[in-house]
This record gives C-alpha cells, structure tokens and sequence, in this order.
C-alpha cells in the first residue's frame, strides 16, 4: 500500500503511523459537553465504502494527512494536509 | 531412463555428480532435479502425504504434488522443494521425505492398507476418544505419519534477501504471450520488467516440437528474450515467481537467486521481491489436468505434457513403453513427439469415440478409457476399457494423461475476485479487472494455440503501455501453430478401487463423493473436510477436477458449485526470504549513544530500552552481582558524584514567537510565564485524559526552548505535538524538530556535582548564577553546550549537552575526572533506585491508565487555561477518592524483597481480585534507607498512609505485609537538590 503524500510523493505504507478517523480533526470545543466529547474520542463509523483516516508520515516529513480510500476496494484516492484545511 | 541423443536442454559434454537419499548418481548440465533421477532410473522420489504410497514424478514444473525433497543438509535444509525446479549441479544433495527408515521401505505405508478408515474426516471420526489419547497418543503418531519434510530445528544460516522495483508494465511469464506482450510494452515506451518462472524464459514453447517464425520455438524465445534484454527500458528476471497479487499494483515475487549453483559466492540463495506496476499483464500459461481412474498416481502415470518435456528437453522418460491417455487433440502431441524420439508408444487412448488421430503411426484407441494402473513401486500395465466395457492389459512403463488444461488464474484472483466458467474449454478463465491493472493474456485466459498466444501477448502488452500513457505501434506477429483446441470433459473414469485427484494430500474421487454424502456440499466445506487443495500445490493439479465430482455428486453444474478462493503465495516462500535480515540482531534497528563504546570497555552490560542500548552498571573487581554495583553507584551518587549517559531522552528544539501558547496547550501546567534561562517540569495528557508522558523543558532565550520527554515516549511525543501543531493549533507561529542524536547528554549528580563541572567548564558557575532549574549556555574546553540544573536523582546535579561529535569525548572526560574525585559511572539499575527512593515516576507509573490525580499532580493542571486532555480528565470517575492513587510501599520487616507486578489487598482479605486494592509498578533495593522500596497505586492511597497491606504476587508465590509511605522516601523536604 502507498499514499500519495502532497509533500513527498507516492510512498510506501511503512513510512505511515495510522491514527483513525479523520473525525479526531473536529476537537469540540472546552464546553461542547460530555455527548459531543464522547462522541469525538469513542464513537466512530465502520464504513463499508469510502472513508476519511488520519496518517501521519513519520518516517519522512513529519507531516499528518487526510487519507481518503475505500475500504471495499482498497483503492487511496486521495490523501491532503491535514494543515491546509486551517489555510483560511 | 535416458534416450540416447535426445534432450535439448542437455550439455552432454559434460557429467554433474550428485546424491539422492545418500546414494551416488550422475547427471548433465540442463537436467534438473527430477530429470536428473528420471534419467538415472529412480521411479519413486516422495512417499504420499497419508497413504505413504510410493509416488514418482508426475509435472515438470512449479505444480509438482510427487516430488518433494528436502535439500542439503543440517541448518541449511530447504524443505519440500519440488524436484521439477531444482535446476542440477555438482555435488547436490537430496533427501526423500515423508517416508521411514527409506523411500523403498517405509513401514508406514501400512496405512495405505488401512485406507478404508482414512477417508474423508477420519481425523474427526476416529481421533474423538478417549479424550486424554488425543494429546499423546493420536497427535504424536498423526505427526509422524503425515506429513511433509521437516524444518531442521536449526536457526537459519543462509543467506536471504528483500529488495524492490517499480515498473510501468509487469509481464508475468514468459511464454509466447508474455514475451510478445514485453516486447509490444517496450516499444511503445514503457518501462517493462518481465518475470519468468523458469532458467529461461519460452514456457511451454521449450518443450514443444514446432516452429515459430520459422525456427524452432525454443530458438525463436532464445532471440526474443535476448532482443529484451538488450533494451534499456526492459528487465527480464529469470528464476523469480510472481506470488502475489496486492493493493495498487504491488506484486510479490521470489527469485532463486543462487538456488541453482553449488556455491552462491556470497550471494543470496533467495531474494524476496516487492514489485509496484502500473499495469500488469498475466501470461502465466495453464496447468495440465489428470484424469481420475482407478491406481492413477502410480510412479510412471504422468501428464502428458510433462511426459513430452522430459523426452524433449532432457531425454528421460520412466520406461521404454509408453502410452499416452487423453481427451483431447493436444495429447495427441505427446504421442507423436515419443514416436519420433524412438520409444515404443502401446496406445494412443482417447476417450473421444470420434476423436481422429494426430499422432501420426501409432496404435489408436478412440472411445477408449485406461481403467487402472498397476504396479506399486513403478507402472507395469493399464488396463484398456473399450467402448463395449471389455477390458484388456496392456505392459506400460510410462503412461502420460492429459483431462485437459487449466489457465493458471490464480493471481487474478488473489483480491477475491472470481473467475467465470468457460463451456468451451472446461475450464476457469479471469474475468476483466479482478486485480485492478491486471489482464491476463494467452494461455492463462484460455488461448491455447501459439498463434493465438502470440496475438494476444501482443496486443495486451500494447493495451497495458496504452493504460499508461504510451502510444502503442503495430506489430508483426511471427507465423506458428494454429491447431484448435478441442476437448470433451472426462473428470473420472467410473469404477472400483481409489481414484486419486489432489495426489499431494491424498484426496480420491470417493472422499469428495463421501463429503458430498455427509451434506458436506459447499466447495469451502469440501474442501476442508476432504483437505482437497489445502497442500502446497493449492490444488494447482486437482481442485477443477475435485469441484466437478462435487458438481456432478451434488447434482449440479460446476459454475453453481463454485470454485474456492485462491490466495498468496503462487507457490511457497521461506519465511526466510520474506522477513530477510530480520533474524537476531536484524530484528530491529539498534539506537547507540555515543557512550556506548567507552561504557562496554568498562565491561558495563547493555540493557534495551527501546530500540536504544543503555548501560545496566558499571562492574568493578570484586563486585559478585548486578545489585553489589548498583548499591556501590547509588551510594557514590549521594555521597559523591555520578554521571550518566540520558542522551536517550527525546529532545525537541522549538523556535519562534507562539512557542509559549503552544507548550500551555500540550501541557497541563503553564509554560508561557517562564524566563528565558529557566526550566520547568511539565505533564502532558492524552486527549482522553491520562497521562501521556512527563519531561523537563528549557527556555533558552524569547524565542527558543528545548524540551525533554521520556526515553520510552520520545517518538510518540513528537507524533502528538506535530498532530496538534498541524490539525488543532495551526495558526501558533512555531516550528520544531527533534534533535535527539544531535545532542549529547549527560546528567552529572551528587553533592561534589558542581566541583567536578566547574573543572571542564571554561567559565565557573556557582550557587547564585546557577540555581536549581536554571539553564544557560557554557563553553566546554572551548566548545559550546548547554548546562541544565535538573535532577531525576534527587541529588545536586546538572545535565550538561554537547554537540554529539563532542559525547564520547566528554562521557571518558567527565568519568576520568569523578573517578579521581571517588565517584563513578552509573547505570540504569541505580537511576532506577535512586528515582524509586525520590518517587519520580516513570512508564511504569505513567502506563496509559493513570491521570495527573492518580500520580498526585491534580495541582499541575492550571486551571486558567484549556489543554489537550483537561476535559475528558475532570469527567465524574476520573478524580475520585476511591481511584487508585500512587503511594510509596515499605515491607515491615526490611530486607524482605518486593516485586513488580504484585498485587494490593487488605491483610486479612482474601486475595482475590474483588478484594483487591492496588498494585506495585516499581520496586527497588535502596542501599541508604537499607530496605526494599516500592512505588504503587492503591485505592484511596494518599489517604491511607501509614496503613498496612498486603503485598501478594501470585505468579512468584510471594506475599509481603508492608507499609504505606509518602512516594518520597528519601530526603522528602529536598533539601540535597537545592545542595
């Protein structure tokens, strides 16, 4: 498996820490209340089809991205820094 | 047995001596294993998996199911290599397997006579009692009875590799389509790697008597493989397997390396292959299939192609008369090949009543079927069964059969797609897109004539480099063979006695029809009832055959009864290829301090701490165990001085105007008050509230820090503050690295600390200029570091850091110099002891389930500001009086050891975990307060002071009544650390 890191190119799945779902991006804030918190630490989907994950390239820029792939076919379709999504 | 002047593969010139089971035997360069011991006379190579019936050598290729052996010797053993790839050289050595005391008289073949009760199930049916037998009576002797070669029990000595490659378009095979399909992706443009099996690319080409292009086709591959490999963009790898078809293009493949040469000279023997390909196109041909009939896998009954292989490219065959059974015109192949090659050929039985000859002058039997083989230890006869049912005999040695063939669609379907039933030749072909960028092509799609083959080669080589952006050329397509391909279906010739079809596992058509009748329908259930195809060969010669019978006994057609998943490996791959290098020491990466020279001359033994190797003590004359040194060093320490390597722990440069703000978010305490040259001791959480990791950081000026993390959490540390700079708190204007191996670090501790610095450091400090928790810059006999009041030891003491060019230098400097002043290095055992007798926690406390309240830092999280892991750490049940809270243990009677891992009741409570009350995480001897120390969390426990409980640890039959402490055992108002 590879994933086409924005900074580094393709690169092989080895160089990646996986973390889980992209939802840990979306941290409530302090007095979101316990559902919201709950929700953003332990509930998670188990999607049959495309889905949103977290990697982290540690063994070559130290950057973390948002995968997108499918967890049917495999395929990685995409993957973004998760720091571009703050740009605005 | 040999036929003088055939063989084309033979160097005659020359003779390769070699030995099988002990005994000498001689060979020519080109014959390989199997050719070799066909050649010489040996009918019976392998004994069967159950039934231990004598088998001989039935393909000549990867499928082989007979002819397994075991290669060389002691450590260096292979076992179950087929025969038929094991290419001869001088001084091989061979074993038989699965046979005892030889392979011409094995007692087990008893069980051949007990085969009424070793059908399908029998493991099930007769194993089931008594109970207490299956242990060490019926598992023992079923080990012993089946089975393959054995691992030697040696750790592997041999030479493996892994190595990887990319390429636009994988061919996998080489055979006509694969070599035309290279050929028509290379021209276009793509980078072309083109993987075959066997010494020489050709596939079936090498065995077959026709023309291609107007040479032989042989010759033509030769030239095609040759042009190939002269071009740039083309890599052809001769002696590699595709094993494996994997997500976005990944294909494993095993290359024999040296597996053919008598000395590898320092290369691999196997080199395990991870190739990435944009597109793959698969020509990896078909596989003959038997026929089931009643004694079939007698040593001498061989497929038909096999059969023409060994007379054509080896000269060998396993006896003079032959006869050659099929269904199907490309049998007829092998009879005429024979005829020509000058053997005997008895018969040409087809089971087609209108079939036509095509083998020219032989005796032809159409509408007839071979009922039986007979001979034990060699084919002697076949009996012939008329279309009326009258039967005769017939003398044979050699019987080659042929019930048609299969597309090897195996990698196709290795990502769980299905294959489709073709009608028209019986068998399984890929569909479009099961491998995502894999078509196959050829033979292995059901085009069986070499015309067709080369077309279809062609044109999806062409199709592939297309796929990949190159602009594909027409090419000329060489004149050959364009017989069709005809067949009727023969799956089993009816009859008694046992009819074999997965000869590797000992399978017969009455096992499937059995299965069947026992409701055991589904092909999966079959399949693991029977262990039809389960064997190394995967069911490459028998599974079609197996699903028809179950077809057939279950009343329907083969596509309804459906096929079983076929998955990696193609053919089996050591695991010593696979995880190469990743044997001792190659396990994973060693991490070296720069101490770690001059602590293993000082004969200190290395402990792992990680990946990191870190020094357990330092040993001195007369010291008899770890724990005499490790009281030595913790007692030289408080009285003296000390100095330890700690350049393990992580270190994190971070610059910039932000860093304050950010370090108040990942910490629970605040950072952004602190002076530049001052240092703070902070905690971090993880989002759901525990404790992640704790460490000193060091503001070195307004716009750079530096911060410590624990040896064991250094990676993750940096992970966490990359995932909140980056995903949480993008806008903080800060940047930060690691710099852990840049520096090196050494903690300097005891009261004469300051004496012994103030020797090396260019500019003295004192008191005043370097109070506790300072930090500054200082020149190191001229080179700049760093120097930290911190201590984890309790004592005065101070890191100081350099450059680590400068760590090997400084650690012999700083020893030499305590050493003349009566301290010491010391190791791991004694930073251990002297942390316990402080109470400074480390991973043994902080292990992933224990909150800043339950190591006694409630106070450190502010308040006045959000943090990672401050909501989730105030949520009801995560501050609580009844959680367990770390306390300092005592044994009441000193002297008695504790250990780590026991658990914490009340004294008079039955140990039992609803009674329990905490457990022990750290222990230690403390030579000062001469006593066992321990550090643990018990329930309510900073109340509970003073209180007795039991200490009880199950696993080393121990229990200790000991006291409950404050966690700081030794000098508790700090006095020494201030010095």
């Amino acid at each position: 498996m590879r994933i086409p890191c924005p900074i580094c190119g393709p690169r092989d799945r080895r160089e990646f820490y996986y973390q889980g779902h992209a939802v840990m991006l979306e941290r409530p804030a302090a007095e979101a209340g316990e559902a919201a918190w709950d929700g953003y630490l332990h509930l998670r989907e188990n999607p049959a089809g495309q889905t949103q994950d977290l990697w982290y390239h540690e063994a070559g820029c130290g950057a973390w991205l948002k995968v997108t792939r499918d967890t049917v076919t495999h395929d990685v379709l995409r993957a973004e820094l998760v720091e571009a999504g703050h740009a605005d | 047995m040999r036929i003088e002047g055939a063989g084309r593969d033979l160097d005659r010139s020359q003779r390769l001596k070699f030995r099988f089971d002990g005994k000498a035997f001689a060979g020519f360069p080109g014959d390989t294993l199997a050719s070799a011991l066909m050649g010489a006379g040996v009918d019976v190579v392998g004994r069967s998996f159950k039934y231990h019936r004598p088998r001989g050598v039935m393909t000549a290729g990867s499928e082989e199911p007979n002819a397994l052996v075991t290669l060389r010797e002691g450590a260096q053993a292979d076992p179950n290599v087929r025969a038929t790839m094991v290419e001869l050289h001088e001084g091989l050595s061979a074993r038989s397997q699965n046979r005892w005391p030889t392979l011409e008289m094995d007692y087990l073949s008893v069980n051949d006579l007990f085969a009424p009760f070793l059908g399908a199930g029998f493991y099930y049916k007769t194993f089931m009692w008594p109970r207490a037998f299956w242990e060490k009576v019926y598992e023992p002797f079923i080990r012993r009875a089946a089975g393959l070669g054995a691992l030697s029990g040696q750790s592997c000595t041999d030479r493996y590799e892994q190595a990887y490659a990319f390429c636009d378009v994988l061919v996998i095979g080489g055979g006509p389509a694969g070599l035309m399909a290279a050929r028509a992706a290379a021209e276009a443009g793509a980078d072309v790697i083109l993987v075959d099996e066997n010494a020489r690319p050709g596939g079936r080409l090498r065995a077959e008597v026709e023309e291609v292009g107007g040479v032989q086709g042989h010759l033509w591959a030769d030239g095609m493989a040759a042009d190939l490999a002269g071009m740039e963009n083309v890599r052809v790898m001769t002696r590699t397997t595709v094993t494996g078809a994997y997500d976005q293009g990944t294909y494993g493949a095993l290359e024999r390396v040296a597996q053919h040469v008598a000395d590898p000279g320092g290369r691999p023997l196997e080199c395990f292959w991870r190739i990435v390909a944009r597109r793959a196109v698969l020509c990896a041909g078909a596989l003959e299939r038997h026929v089931a009939f009643r004694d079939n896998d007698r040593p001498g009954v061989m497929m038909a192609g096999a059969l023409r292989a060994c007379v054509t490219r080896w000269g060998v065959v396993p006896g003079k008369a032959v006869a050659v059974f099929g269904n199907n015109d490309n049998a007829h192949r092998t009879a005429r090949d024979l005829a020509a090659a000058g053997l005997h050929v008895a018969a040409l039985i087809d089971s087609r009543h209108d079939a036509e000859n095509l083998a020219g002058d032989v005796p032809f039997y159409p509408g007839f079927q071979v009922a039986r083989a007979t001979g034990r230890k060699g084919l002697e006869g076949i009996t012939l069964r008329a279309p009326d049912g009258a039967e005769t005999n017939l003398h044979v040695q050699a019987l080659g059969v042929s019930g048609g063939w299969n597309p090897s669609v195996h990698l196709a379907c290795h990502m769980n797609g299905r294959p489709e039933w073709s009608e028209d030749i019986a068998a399984f072909v890929p569909r479009s897109g099961m491998v995502p960028g894999l078509e196959a092509a050829g033979a292995a799609r059901g085009v069986f004539d070499t015309a067709g083959c080369l077309k279809d080669g062609a044109d999806a080589g062409r199709a592939a480099a297309e796929a990949c952006g190159f602009a594909g050329r027409d090419m000329a397509l060489p004149e050959a063979e364009d017989a069709p391909y005809r067949l009727r279906r023969l799956w089993a010739v009816a009859g008694k006695g046992r009819a074999w079809l997965d000869f590797q596992n000992d399978v017969t058509v009455k096992d499937v029809r059995l299965a069947a009748q026992e409701n055991y329908r589904s092909v999966e259930h079959m399949k693991r009832y029977t262990t039809q195809g389960m064997a190394p060969d995967q069911g490459k010669n028998s599974n079609v055959a197996a699903l028809a019978i179950l077809a057939d006994a279950t009343g329907r057609d083969i596509p309804g009864t459906g096929t079983t998943t076929f998955r990696p490996p193609y053919t089996p791959v050591a695991i010593a290829a696979m995880g190469s290098g990743g044997q001792g020491a190659g396990f994973a990466p060693q991490r070296f301090t720069t101490s770690h020279a001059a602590s293993e001359e000082r004969g200190a033994p290395m402990i792992e701490a990680g990946l990191w190797y870190r020094p357990s003590y330092f040993p001195r004359p007369g010291e008899m165990t770890w724990r005499d040194s490790c009281d030595r060093e913790v007692r030289t320490v408080r009285d003296c001085v000390g100095v330890c390597d700690v350049s393990t722990l992580g270190k994190i440069d971070l610059q910039g105007p932000d860093v304050g703000a950010f370090l108040d978010f990942v910490y629970t305490n605040t950072f952004s008050t602190l002076t530049p040259g001052r240092v703070r001791y902070g905690l971090m959480l993880r989002e759901d509230g525990h404790v992640m990791d704790d460490g000193t950081t060091a503001r070195l000026s307004d716009n750079q820090w530096v911060m410590t993390t624990t040896t064991a959490a250094a990676g993750q540390v940096m992970r966490h503050l990359d995932w909140v700079h980056q995903a949480l708190v993008p806008h903080l204007d800060l940047r930060f690295v690691s710099v852990t191996e840049q520096w090196a670090q050494f903690a300097v501790a005891g009261p004469r600390s300051r004496e012994l610095l103030n020797g090396l450091l260019d500019d003295p400090i004192d008191d005043a200029s370097f109070p506790f928790m300072q930090c500054g810059p200082v020149s190191v006999m001229g080179v700049p570091g760093r120097l930290f009041r911190i201590s984890f030891s309790g004592e005065h003491a101070y890191e100081i850091a350099l450059p680590a060019r400068y760590g090997d230098a400084l650690f012999r400097e700083l020893v030499a110099r305590a050493e003349g002043m009566g301290g010491c290095a010391y190791g791991m055992e004694a930073l251990n002891v002297m942390r316990i007798e402080k109470g400074h926690i480390t991973h043994a406390e902080i292990h992933g389930r224990t909150t800043a309240f339950d190591c006694g830092f409630a106070r450190m999280v502010s308040p006045k500001k959000d943090c990672v892991g401050k909501v989730m750490a105030a949520r009801p049940g995560m501050v609580a009086d009844s959680r367990e809270q770390l306390v300092g243990l005592r044994p009441v009677k000193a002297g008695t050891e504790l250990t780590a891992g026991a658990h914490l009741f009340e004294p008079d409570a039955e140990a039992v975990r609803k009674n329990a009350q905490g457990y022990v995480t750290s222990v230690g001897y403390s030579p000062m307060l001469e006593t066992y120390l321990a550090l643990g969390f018990l329930r309510n426990g900073r109340a509970r002071h003073g209180q007795k409980v039991m200490l009880i640890d199950h696993l080393r039959k121990r229990d200790v009544l000991c006291e409950v402490t404050d966690v700081v055992a030794y000098d508790p108002d700090g006095g020494r650390l201030r010095g």
